[in-house]
């Protein structure tokens, strides 16, 4: 596996959280995540300006194998979705972490301590791996 | 854990990511299940199949015995190897199980079975068998391979013994034939050419290693299912089981109502639901939004009534999604599916979607 990148967060269900410059967030899911779900052929996206909540269903992933729920690992306001996926889902197969962005959001505020840190989640893919 | 075939260290060196699949630990794909079935739709790819059930029978009375166990008639075989694919029904007319049913010798014949109904399916066979006095054994040491694609006979061939190579690249179509103590049958479970071998499980993992050094890729039991979901060759389980007839899996094709006087175990059952028009349709589907069609959704044709998808999934060949389906009786080409709340639009079109390496189907 592949090293992780040193600005993203990551939850507990693979999936990733940067902080952008512009204070808005962006979300996608672990390249462990991917690699489980195997070669994506279709993802289903958010509407630009909806609101989620913590833990609601956000975005759907689909694999030749089967769909999965992307949740928002965090309260917002989705202000741009990865339009890009839609044509070419496999983006999150090959570059998880930078094309394979799937939402932005905008976020009252990031608590980072419910999140883990790269090192962090590098410890639980190694614990998975046992 | 799982049963482990005798090409599990040979799955594991291939980099595959095992799941369980009926008690036994199978490789779903070594990497990319897509390229896995692209490689057997253009070139040729080799599966493990060893989990699946071979059984042989033997006794006088045993053509006799297979013209009542199951709904195909094997009298249909004229010639040694010749192979029939039909299903075994309850008395209720639901399918135990499909097999392939290969004419080995006037007194013998060998069965293929589907792995994760095994034992119900050996009791069955055993106990009909009783009152035949055919013998029922089954050959767990055995290994299969299926070599499918394209290019799958030729570059398998230098893996036959050469006493029999010439005669292996002969078989027409659904025929298959010993060679030495192999078995070398035309058919699979893709829609491509290509070979199922039944073999020793000592010569498996040296066959195997030799087939990727030719250029064979290993694929996993993801792409078997949508390939054979391509090709709209049922899955048991998904397609039909004990509470669904061959009638309303799109298996009639595997029935042989004549002789009329051939009595195999669920044919009243069967009869009767012949005669019904308002029976469901089995039919194939192509998704014409974005989205990916699923097992077990909803399906509603308007005015018509509700059907539900056996098997759905993303067709790599065509780039869109497919299903198989159970829909309501009726004269319409249009119907809608629900995925995740919303209906989608699906057009119903005439299977196979992808044969020989072609898309069947309008797109």
């Amino acid at each position: 596996m592949s090293e992780l990148p040193g600005d993203l967060l990551f939850t507990n269900d693979h999936e990733w959280l940067r902080r952008e410059n512009d204070g808005s967030v962006s979300v996608g899911i672990t390249g462990h995540a991917a690699t489980s779900l195997g070669d994506l052929v279709y993802v289903e996206l958010p509407e630009v300006g909806q609101d989620v909540e913590e833990g609601g269903e956000m975005a759907v992933v689909e694999s030749v194998k089967a769909a999965s729920d992307v949740y928002a690992p965090i309260a917002g306001n989705i202000v741009a979705v990865n339009d890009e996926l839609a044509d070419d889902p496999e983006k999150i197969n090959a570059d998880p972490y930078g094309e394979g962005w799937i939402v932005r959001m905008t976020v009252e505020a990031l608590d980072e301590s419910a999140l883990m840190t790269p090192d962090a989640y590098q410890q639980l893919l190694d614990e998975l791996d046992d | 854990m799982g049963s482990k075939t005798p090409l599990y260290d040979n799955h594991i060196e291939a980099g595959a990511r095992i799941v369980d699949f009926g008690g036994w630990d199978m490789p779903l794909h070594y990497g990319s299940q897509k390229e896995e079935h692209h490689a057997v739709r253009q070139n040729a790819g080799v599966f493990d199949v060893s989990h699946m059930t071979v059984v042989d029978l033997s006794g006088q009375r045993v053509r006799e015995f297979l013209q009542y166990l199951v709904a195909n008639d094997v009298a249909k075989l004229k010639d040694y190897g010749k192979a029939l694919y039909t299903s075994m029904l309850n008395p209720d007319g639901g399918v135990i199980d499909d097999l392939i049913i290969y004419f080995v010798a006037d007194t013998k014949y060998r069965l293929v079975v589907n792995a994760a109904t095994r034992e119900k399916d050996l009791a069955w066979i055993r106990k009909q068998a009783e009152a035949f006095d055919v013998g029922v054994v089954e050959r767990a040491e055995l290994a299969m391979i299926a070599v499918q694609g394209p290019h799958a006979r030729e570059l398998a061939a230098p893996c036959v013994d050469t006493e029999y190579r010439d005669a292996a690249m002969a078989l027409k179509p659904f025929n298959g034939m010993f060679a030495g103590d192999w078995f070398v049958a035309r058919t699979g479970y893709t829609g491509e050419d290509g070979w199922e071998i039944v073999l020793p499980a000592a010569d498996a993992s040296a066959t195997w290693d030799r087939l990727l050094a030719a250029g064979v890729e290993p694929c996993g039991l993801g792409a078997r299912d949508t390939l054979r979901l391509e090709a709209a060759m049922n899955l048991y389980g998904s397609d039909m089981d004990e509470t669904v007839s061959p009638l309303e899996a799109g298996l009639e094709w595997t029935v042989a109502w004549e002789p009329a006087g051939r009595d195999f175990i669920g044919r009243a059952a069967i009869e009767e639901q012949r005669e019904n028009t308002d029976r469901q349709r089995f039919v194939g589907l192509l998704l014409e939004d974005k989205g990916v069609l699923r097992n077990h959704q909803k399906i509603v044709v308007d005015g018509v009534g509700e059907g539900e998808i056996t098997s759905g999934g993303f067709s790599p060949t065509i780039g869109r999604s497919i299903a198989l389906a159970r829909v309501p009786a009726g004269d319409y080409d249009r119907a809608k599916v629900e995925v995740r709340g919303k209906l989608l639009n699906v057009r119903i079109v005439k299977t196979p979607f992808v044969r020989n390496g072609q898309v069947r189907i309008d797109v």
